[in-house]
């Protein structure tokens, strides 16, 4: 018998992408209820009602937006990676098709990641509008730094993709409830998604503590490329956050994952 | 012709699971881990349908697994069709075949998206991935199934699937662990056509099995395993000449049978006699004449005999000979 031709790694790559993609096109209104239900609701009371009722001040809303686009961002990256994770390497070990691909394991790995930071851009890209749409004008609101914005999207769903491959190859699916309840709830509430981190100077102690959350910086981020007149972090140390955060998620994600894909 | 499979030396020993150690408890002895492989030699040729014959936790899972790269070998070498599973696993992967001893199909695709998308991380054009799955799925004889999800699949026809799929990029090497396993008989039946087949085209194919008459019937050569060591190997019919030449007498009694094996070590015609807790078995090339004296001399020591089990030499007789124990 002959042997089968060597097949190029990015074409691989692509056909594992275009699986991933295709289970995730058919899951997309679950995965959009699941991801952007909570970060719409927050819209609905704060952006609108509270507003209305004149409980929160105008200019909350210019604040609060790129938190939105930020956390749903993170979110859909976190568990469009994590959850599929904890199934594909849980009794039956689904994912073993592809981990017996002809290429090397990792970039099983690395496609995943990627996979999670499209998932989510769908994400902030469906949240964008409708919250606009509820909140109404919203002073200050550009997309004139389209760039700064495109580089927070990519990097802050790349950071949360791989934290997703670390959470979902390294904990067990008994204990997933667990993990939304003890990292992804309080990263939420103190991911300065909701307020913006200058905000913080008022309580100095929670300004410095929350630097260890990743979202703060998403959040900032996109504070800088979208909504730039509101006090935001400095644009360089947000970047540089980011890509170190990145960097060792995605150091921590891909050893746990070849932990679990190799015995 | 050159060798399909080929391992030197091959160990693999598994981290010991520590024990939750209480507060102020002394620390647990020193443990060197499970050793599931032990100095594995095997060559396996082209075209040869190998068996891997051996009970629980024998070791073949963990060979099925090094051999298919998902588990790394603690020392020792392994190739595989030509390339070496340690340092050019991605190699190895292009020109093996899995068919997995739990069905673990793609749950988020259909019947036929499983066998197309498997063939395309082979790289494996779609228009010529869906004629091959469709082939397959005629082959296997699911072809009805084309379209439905895989949960609507029973447990043999979710099995064939997982054929199909380790058929549809081509493999030189084919590994099935315990293919047979759960399926009722007709289903194994059937199985066993669709592997002759297999064999029939030059595939070279390696089984594992615990079933003594699967791996007779299919088998070119077997390597009977126990407690990942390689007791023996050779084609089925001189195994089955290896197999002592007596036949084999397995009483159970109500107790412990070690008084009644050491009393029936003295009865003329009995060539071996061991105990385990209260089953004995008797070699002996006279089963009829030794019979009623060692009942005696178990009714002397106190036994009564509940059951009786005679077998002539076969593979089975050969493996217990060889490890002291059944397969199933």
């Amino acid at each position: 018998m002959t042997d089968p031709a060597r097949v190029s790694p990015s074409k691989v790559f692509l056909a594992i992408l275009l699986r991933d993609l295709t289970v995730a096109r058919r899951e997309l209104p679950y995965f959009l209820l699941r991801t952007t239900l909570q970060p719409l609701m927050f819209v609905i009371v704060f952006g609108f009602i509270l507003p209305k009722m004149g409980m929160v001040r105008g200019d909350y809303s210019a604040a609060m937006l790129p938190g939105i686009i930020a956390l749903s961002l993170a979110l859909s990256a976190v568990q469009s990676v994590a959850l599929p994770m904890v199934q594909d390497f849980g009794f039956t070990k689904e994912i073993e098709d592809r981990l017996l691909a002809p290429v090397a394991m990792q970039l099983v790995a690395i496609e995943k990641i990627v996979a999670g930071v499209l998932q989510g851009i769908v994400a902030a890209l469906f949240v964008l509008p409708i919250s606009r749409l509820i909140m109404g004008p919203i002073h200050g609101l550009t997309f004139a730094h389209f760039g700064l914005l495109l580089a927070i999207t990519i990097l802050g769903g790349a950071a949360f993709s791989a934290l997703g491959l670390f959470l979902g190859t390294g904990i067990a699916p008994q204990q997933i409830g667990l993990m939304f309840s003890v990292i992804v709830a309080p990263m939420i509430m103190f991911g300065c998604a909701y307020y913006p981190w200058r905000g913080l100077d008022a309580v100095p102690v929670m300004k410095y503590a929350v630097l260890i959350n990743p979202l703060v910086y998403v959040a900032e981020g996109m504070r800088a490329a979208l909504t730039p007149t509101i006090p935001h972090m400095n644009v360089f140390a947000i970047v540089g956050a980011l890509l170190a955060l990145t960097a060792f998620f995605v150091w921590i994600g891909l050893r746990s994952f070849a932990k679990r894909a190799v015995s | 012709m050159s060798d399909a499979i080929h391992t030197r030396a091959l160990r693999k020993v598994f981290p010991a699971i520590a024990a939750k150690r209480k507060r102020g408890a002394p620390p647990p002895p020193p443990s060197n881990g499970i050793v599931a492989l032990d100095s594995l030699d095997l060559d396996v040729r082209e075209g040869e349908f190998f068996g891997l014959l051996g009970p629980n936790g024998a070791g073949k899972t963990t060979t099925i697994g090094i051999l298919t790269t998902r588990v790394n070998a603690t020392s020792g070498e392994a190739v595989v069709a030509g390339a070496n599973v340690t340092t050019q696993p991605a190699d190895v992967r292009l020109r093996i075949g899995v068919v997995p001893q739990r069905p673990n199909p793609d749950r988020g695709l259909s019947v036929v998206e499983n066998l197309i998308f498997h063939a395309s991380y082979f790289g494996v054009a779609r228009t010529e991935a869906t004629r091959r799955a469709d082939a397959l799925l005629e082959r296997l004889g699911i072809a009805d199934k084309r379209d439905a999800k895989v949960d609507a699949l029973s447990g043999g026809q979710q099995q064939r699937l997982m054929i199909a799929r380790a058929l549809s990029h081509e493999p030189r090497v084919i590994f099935l662990d315990e293919p047979t396993v759960g399926l009722d008989p007709q289903a194994r039946l059937a199985l066993w056509d669709i592997l002759r087949e297999l064999h029939a085209q030059g595939r070279t194919i390696v089984m594992t099995t615990h079933y003594m008459e699967e791996a007779d019937q299919l088998c070119d050569r077997l390597a009977i395993v126990d407690q990942g060591k390689l007791l023996a190997l050779d084609t089925p019919s001189r195994l089955k000449e290896q197999a002592p030449g007596d036949t084999l007498i397995e009483l159970t009694f109500d107790g412990d049978a070690e008084a009644v094996a050491i009393a029936a070590q003295s009865i003329a015609g009995v060539s071996r006699a061991e105990a385990k807790g209260a089953v004995l078995r008797i070699f002996s090339a006279h089963a009829g004449e030794v019979l009623s004296p060692i009942i005696a001399a178990g009714e002397a020591s106190g036994r009564n005999v509940c059951d009786i089990h005679v077998s002539g030499p076969s593979l089975e007789t050969l493996f217990i000979t060889l490890t002291g124990r059944k397969l199933v």
